[in-house]
């Protein structure tokens, strides 16, 4: 394996952005991902690895990327769900990695969700 | 599927839901091109019954609907290039399967972004299970680990830090470029 010395170095960063994530107290966000094969073989895998990268980029530090199975509308994938604190669930639809930085800065860093990539805009086409 | 990885990571998701502590990852290349990929997980397991109809896309454990294709599509997919899929399981013990593709097939897929494919992984099963992965060719070898990964991060940090999960996609991609570069892409 890669140097572990590294990896000692992002464990002592990684200790005091909790800390500092314990003393805010803020709600956490979370944008879960469709994973399961219909989202692997629509390209979900580097959609992930974006929200990953963006959120790592901006240092946001209350929000979560997580994964999810099948929800039955795998002509829609990849989807992503975006569950913002106090909001209501919104699901983006068709999400290709171009996507993922104006989602995370309209929607999870400024609260408003980017409502044509939405599956209510999907819909109505 | 594009990639053999893409087909790695759709087939873990089996492991994790029979509900493996631990999965081992194997992409082995031979000299005369063959390429093995195992996956070992100690799951449930099945019985004798399911496994011979498993390779049909309608048998599922799920019970929201009644079809299942990733490993249709993986037996699929490695017959096009003149290869199989061998899957051997033992109900409580768990189980270990076997695809295998000619690389010099025209017809066969490129691996494509193991890395990639590990880092989802861990991403989306940060606490349970453990996976290892190696891979050998002619040209060298390489391993990794979680439970290594995990006894340097503590309990503390959790593996689907981003920060953690970027540091496991570029160690595995840097490792593995040399020893399996010919069959990436």
């Amino acid at each position: 394996m890669k140097s572990l010395a590294e990896l000692e170095a992002i464990r002592k960063a990684t200790l005091s952005k909790i800390n500092l994530r314990t003393e805010e107290k803020g709600e956490t966000t979370r944008i879960v991902i469709g994973m399961a094969t219909c989202g692997i073989a629509a390209g979900a895998r580097p959609v992930m690895l974006s929200f990953v990268d963006e959120v790592q980029k901006r240092q946001l530090n209350h929000v979560t990327v997580s994964q999810t199975g099948c929800v039955g509308m795998c002509r829609l994938e990849p989807m992503v769900d975006v569950y913002v604190p106090g909001q209501e669930k919104v699901t983006y639809v068709h999400v290709k990695p171009e996507m993922v930085p104006r989602i995370v800065a309209e929607h999870v860093v400024n609260g408003r969700p980017v409502q044509e990539y939405t599956i209510g805009a999907a819909e109505d086409k | 599927m594009k990639e053999i990885a893409l087909h790695l990571l759709d087939i873990v998701q089996n492991s994790v839901r029979a509900g493996a502590s631990q999965v081992e990852i194997a992409f082995l290349l031979g000299e005369d091109r063959m390429l093995e990929m195992r996956v070992k997980d100690d799951g449930c397991g099945m019985s004798p019954e399911f496994v011979a109809e498993v390779t049909s896309p309608f048998v599922t454990t799920r019970t929201t609907r009644k079809i299942g294709l990733g490993i249709p599509l993986l037996l699929q997919n490695t017959m096009a290039s003149g290869g199989n899929v061998h899957i051997d399981s033992e109900v409580g013990k768990g189980t270990v399967i076997t695809a295998l593709w000619q690389t010099s097939s025209i017809d066969c897929l490129p691996l494509g972004d193991l890395a990639s494919t590990m880092a989802s992984l861990v991403m989306g099963n940060p606490d349970k299970p453990e996976f290892s992965l190696i891979c050998r060719s002619p040209q060298g070898e390489m391993t990794f680990s979680t439970r290594e990964v995990r006894a340097v991060l503590g309990e503390d940090v959790s593996l689907a830090e981003p920060d953690v999960v970027r540091w496991i996609q570029e160690s595995i991609q840097e490792e593995i470029e040399p020893i399996l570069g010919g069959i990436m892409r």
